[in-house]
């Protein structure tokens, strides 16, 4: 250290200042930095992101400072239990391997990297060897608990034996009067219960927002769970002494059985969790209401559409009615009108009969003369005749046709052609005049 | 960014590689886990593969398999191709392809004549360097497959530094259609320093300067690199195509030559290729043993007018027999100090790379050129070195560990000129102390903008101190000594056979000073407690300001000022 003493302030310096620039930096050279490394790539970073040095020193700081917190977390060490350390490792079947490791906290979920780096640390602590080191000779049945449990958890096969018996794991359902809430408790429940589903993704109980095919893919789901979960972890150990095969069988045979049991009993258990779940969920009693008030709904629209019908078959009779009426009303009228109109009809009629009549008397009934009282008689016939069979219009143009005539011919061929008319027409047969067509 | 974070692709779906891709020998490596890079055997099982490729009839050999065919069927195999690569046919020097498949021309485009058909009357179909170079980079993909048991998503090749710019555009265009992303193209002797620093010093190497050389099969490359601040800046490179591996084989090949003539009277080196080439691949062989025990038998069946061949050399006559080209090695390693502008005393370290590295004798010769601070890291200096002639594979990893996980274009831009070049001190700054001498902080060829600090102590008495900022020069003193006694037994019992012209005059001891030069700046700090530690910290910004903070630690007192610099047009 003594080569890096400084030197003393001089006594005779001038200025007062703490710093005193005397000269720049001589010219640079300028050169090509090799793009390899982790240093370039921290200065192409700078260079880039036009940082100065120190700035880049935070914010890479801030970024480690995060990446830190984050491994500390998932690194968070568990206490260990001072009657686990004195475990017997001979009694492995009871011993809570993720406990040993100190994995507690994420049991079946723990990854693999999670369990191998949780392995090592344990294996740093508990060695023989350390052990040795500190005073404590042939004091190894911890680490062979720690051994044992990593040989159990490192397989995949004894792995999944042991998470089906670890009832550690496993999240009680909440009582009939927990005051919970029910979608937090049972859904950590039916998530821990998911962790043996053979089949994945395991539908999650949602919440009363979930729709009704959600809630019920999640119900069907679960009453029809494919299970991975077995029992061999439980077995009663196998005698393997040869020469008893008979002894060995039996284990055997009971081991088989009672595997069997034990996976009949979890179907039933998790059939009635399910139905448990099924009563009290708020959801399904929603769903329910929802479905009523849909009916009633369809109902009260369906009776709808009777009372619309009723209504308007209502309606449609109140316009016949009124329509009805109307038409009286109109028929009244038009009835009224028409006796009017035959009246006057009948009036003209019986102006024009006059002026036919008269017209006839005016001619002298078409003779020279006095007239005879017969010729009288029969000329008047005749035009009684017309006057009868003729009808009205024809009257009117006839009459027309008269008034306009005065000579005795001209009346007369107004006649004649009126009775061609007539004759015509065939309302009348040419014999029936006497006189006039004479 | 740190070199843990590859591990966890590695533990991933997909791979990276980095990739040597050699005139001879090509390898492979990946980076492993927890930071580690680790070679990649091929098939075969072999971490060095040779860059040949053999047809015999339809079928493809490739590696060792092909390089045996050099014997019989050498001019169905390509060997040495990887200098033509984006050449013209005017630009490529054919010597080493003598003995294989011979280089030709057709539309201007540089190929072979390969039978690649077990037709009778097949005639040879023209295969450009390109496929071949294509079907070498597949093939070592598929290893690299093989072994990691996941797709390759990319990987970083390493290339000589006097590959040109074109031909690095070249080599990237043939890694895509042999399905390999190439991240980067790096330079071999920079690749190799990253692999060696990557596995002794970690992401911050100190400063140094450092001359690789890297003797290859056929030529030697070197290059002096200044490591400052973990970042590498080439001073000078040299390339030298006559000097290699295959110039020490010629030497035992002539050998074992004259002796199999002076027994049968029949020359193997005219006698036929086929003699020729089965002598070479065992002078090789021989060359290899040579190189990890003190003697070596040579044995050949049927080597020439059908007379076995039986011989043994030991390391010393080899070595002597070699002399020539091991003094090519130290003229090589003198000649590019020199051209970097530097003296022997410059260089901190050298750095062997290179299948004919693993030679004891080149190791001393570079030894005994440098000083005794120098440190040679070699295979024959230090038991712990990493292979020579897998260095650069490895340093390929290392960086495509570094950028696998970057976007393309963000590797691209932090390559581009205005990133990496970057104005370097011409000079070393440091402090003067109180005894008068300097203290260097930064040292020259240290890229700009750096930061850096160095702690110094007060003076016992403490009170008020100064820190005077200075640009160093430095000189190499020469001062004669008289050669210590025992220094001198030591080397003769070694060196007095061979070497014994070169220490004859060496009376004199040279070494190199550093003094100050010009004053820069001086910062008072008043008022410290005795034998305080002061910190100094040097900051120079993009714009050449000279930024000097000075502080007690553990304390309350700290200075700090800034030197106007010139701005700088980039």
């Amino acid at each position: 250290m003594a080569a890096t003493v400084l030197p003393p302030l001089p006594a005779d310096r001038a200025d007062k200042d703490a710093f005193v620039s005397y000269s720049r930096l001589s010219a640079f050279t300028l050169r090509a930095i090799e793009p390899v490394g982790p240093q370039y790539l921290s200065h192409a970073r700078r260079a880039l992101r036009g940082r100065t040095w120190s700035e880049d020193e935070r914010i890479q700081a801030q970024i480690n400072v995060k990446n830190v917190e984050e491994e500390s977390v998932s690194e968070d060490e568990e206490a260990e239990d001072p009657v686990m350390l004195t475990r017997d490792p001979k009694d492995w079947k009871g011993q809570d391997h993720y406990k040993v490791l100190g994995l507690s906290k994420y049991r079946y979920r723990a990854t693999d990297e999670q369990i191998r780096r949780a392995h090592r640390k344990k294996v740093l602590k508990h060695h023989p060897d350390k052990k040795a080191a500190s005073g404590s000779i042939d004091d190894d049945g911890f680490f062979k608990c720690i051994q044992k449990a990593m040989e159990i958890l490192s397989d995949p096969v004894k792995r999944r034996q042991f998470d089906s018996v670890d009832e550690a794991a496993d999240v009680q359902p909440p009582g009939r009067k927990s005051k919970g809430s029910f979608y937090k408790d049972w859904g950590l429940v039916f998530e821990s219960e998911g962790r043996f589903s053979k089949k994945h993704p395991v539908p999650k109980l949602g919440d009363e927002k979930s729709t009704k095919e959600d809630v019920d893919f999640f119900y069907n789901f679960f009453y029809n769970f494919d299970s991975w979960r077995s029992f061999e972890y439980l077995d009663e150990d196998v005698p393997d002494d040869s020469d008893n095969r008979d002894n060995k069988r039996h284990t055997e045979r009971k081991n088989k059985t009672a595997r069997q049991k034990r996976k009949t009993e979890d179907t039933a258990r998790l059939r009635k969790l399910v139905d448990d779940c099924l009563s009290l969920d708020p959801r399904v009693k929603m769903f329910k209401d929802a479905e009523r008030k849909a009916k009633e709904q369809r109902k009260w629209e369906r009776e709808a559409d009777a009372r619309k019908a009723a209504e308007e078959a209502r309606r449609a009779k109140e316009e016949e009615e009124r329509r009805r009426k109307e038409e009286e009303d109109r028929s009244k009228e038009e009835k009224l009108n028409s006796k009017k109109a035959k009246e006057s009809a009948k009036n003209a009629k019986k102006k024009n009969r006059r002026l036919v009549k008269a017209a006839v008397k005016d001619v002298n009934y078409f003779v020279d003369g006095v007239a005879s009282a017969s010729i009288i008689d029969s000329t008047l016939d005749d035009v009684d005749l017309i006057l009868e069979k003729i009808d009205d219009t024809e009257l009117v143009d006839f009459a027309q046709k008269l008034s306009g005539a005065k000579e005795r011919d001209a009346v007369k061929a107004v006649f004649l052609e009126a009775g061609a008319g007539l004759i015509g027409s065939g309302k009348v047969e040419e014999t029936d005049f006497k006189s006039i067509r004479a | 960014m740190d070199i843990e974070n590859g591990a966890d692709t590695v533990e991933g779906t997909t791979a990276v590689i980095g990739i040597s891709f050699g005139n001879s020998n090509s390898s492979i490596a990946f980076p492993a886990k927890d930071g580690k890079v680790e070679v990649i055997a091929n098939q075969d099982g072999d971490r060095s593969i040779p860059s040949v490729i053999a047809y015999v009839g339809e079928d493809e050999y490739h590696g060792f398999q092909a390089k045996a065919q050099l014997i019989r069927n050498s001019e169905n195999t390509v060997a040495n191709f990887r200098d033509f690569i984006g050449k013209s046919y005017a630009e490529i020097d054919p010597t080493y392809s003598h003995s294989s498949a011979h280089a030709v021309e057709q539309d201007g485009v540089v190929g072979y004549k390969i039978v690649v058909s077990s037709e009778e009357d097949a005639q040879p179909e023209f295969i450009s360097v390109a496929e071949i170079a294509k079907r070498h980079l597949g093939r070592l993909k598929e290893s690299a497959f093989d072994f990691l048991g996941k797709p390759i998503t990319g990987a970083v090749i390493a290339v000589p530094t006097d590959f040109s710019a074109s031909q690095r555009q070249e080599l990237t265009s043939i890694a895509e259609t042999a399905g390999i992303s190439v991240f980067q193209v790096i330079q071999e002797p920079v690749a190799a320093l990253l692999a060696y620093d990557a596995a002794n010093a970690g992401a911050f190497p100190e400063d140094r300067i450092v001359l690789i050389t890297d003797f290859g099969a056929t030529r030697s490359d070197g290059a002096v690199v200044a490591v400052r601040g973990g970042m590498y800046t080439v001073l000078a490179t040299a390339h030298n195509y006559e000097l290699g591996g295959t110039a020490l084989d010629q030497t035992l090949i002539d050998h074992f030559a004259k002796e199999f003539e002076k027994k049968h009277g029949i020359d193997p080196r005219t006698e036929s290729v086929r003699s020729l080439a089965k002598l070479a691949a065992e002078a090789e062989v021989t060359k290899k043993t040579l190189s990890a025990s003190n003697s070596a038998t040579i044995s050949i069946e049927s080597l020439a007018g059908g007379f076995d061949f039986h011989s043994t050399i030991n390391r010393l006559r080899y070595e002597m027999l070699a002399r020539k080209a091991l003094d090519n090695v130290a003229l090589f390693a003198t000649e590019l100090v020199k051209k970097a502008g530097l003296d022997v005393l410059d260089i901190d370290e050298v750095l062997l790379v290179g299948g004919s590295s693993h030679t004891p004798k080149i190791a001393s010769r570079i030894e005994s050129l440098f000083p005794e601070t120098t440190k040679i890291a070699s295979p024959a200096t230090s038991p712990k070195a990493l292979n020579p002639a897998e260095l650069v594979a490895r340093g390929a990893a290392v960086q495509a560990s570094l950028v696998q996980e970057f976007e393309k274009s963000d590797i691209v831009e932090s390559m581009l000129p205005v990133v990496a070049n970057a104005p370097h001190l011409s000079k070393p700054v440091g402090v003067v102390l109180g005894d008068g001498s300097f203290a260097t902080i930064l040292e020259s060829h240290t890229a700009m903008p750096i930061r850096k600090s160095r702690t110094f102590t007060a003076p016992k008495e403490g009170g008020d101190i100064v820190v005077e900022i200075w640009e160093g020069e430095s000189e190499i003193v020469t001062r004669k000594v008289e050669r210590p006694k025992e220094n001198g037994d030591d080397e003769d019992n070694f060196e007095d056979d061979e070497d014994d012209f070169e220490d004859d005059e060496d009376d004199e001891e040279r070494k190199k000073v550093v003094k100050a030069g010009t004053k820069m700046a001086d910062v008072a700090l008043r008022g410290v407690k005795a034998g305080a530690q002061i910190e100094v910290i040097i900051n120079i910004t993009a714009d050449l300001n000279v930024g000097v903070a000075v502080r007690e630690l553990g304390g309350q007192k700290a200075a700090r000022g800034e030197i106007e610099g010139s701005k700088i047009a980039k």
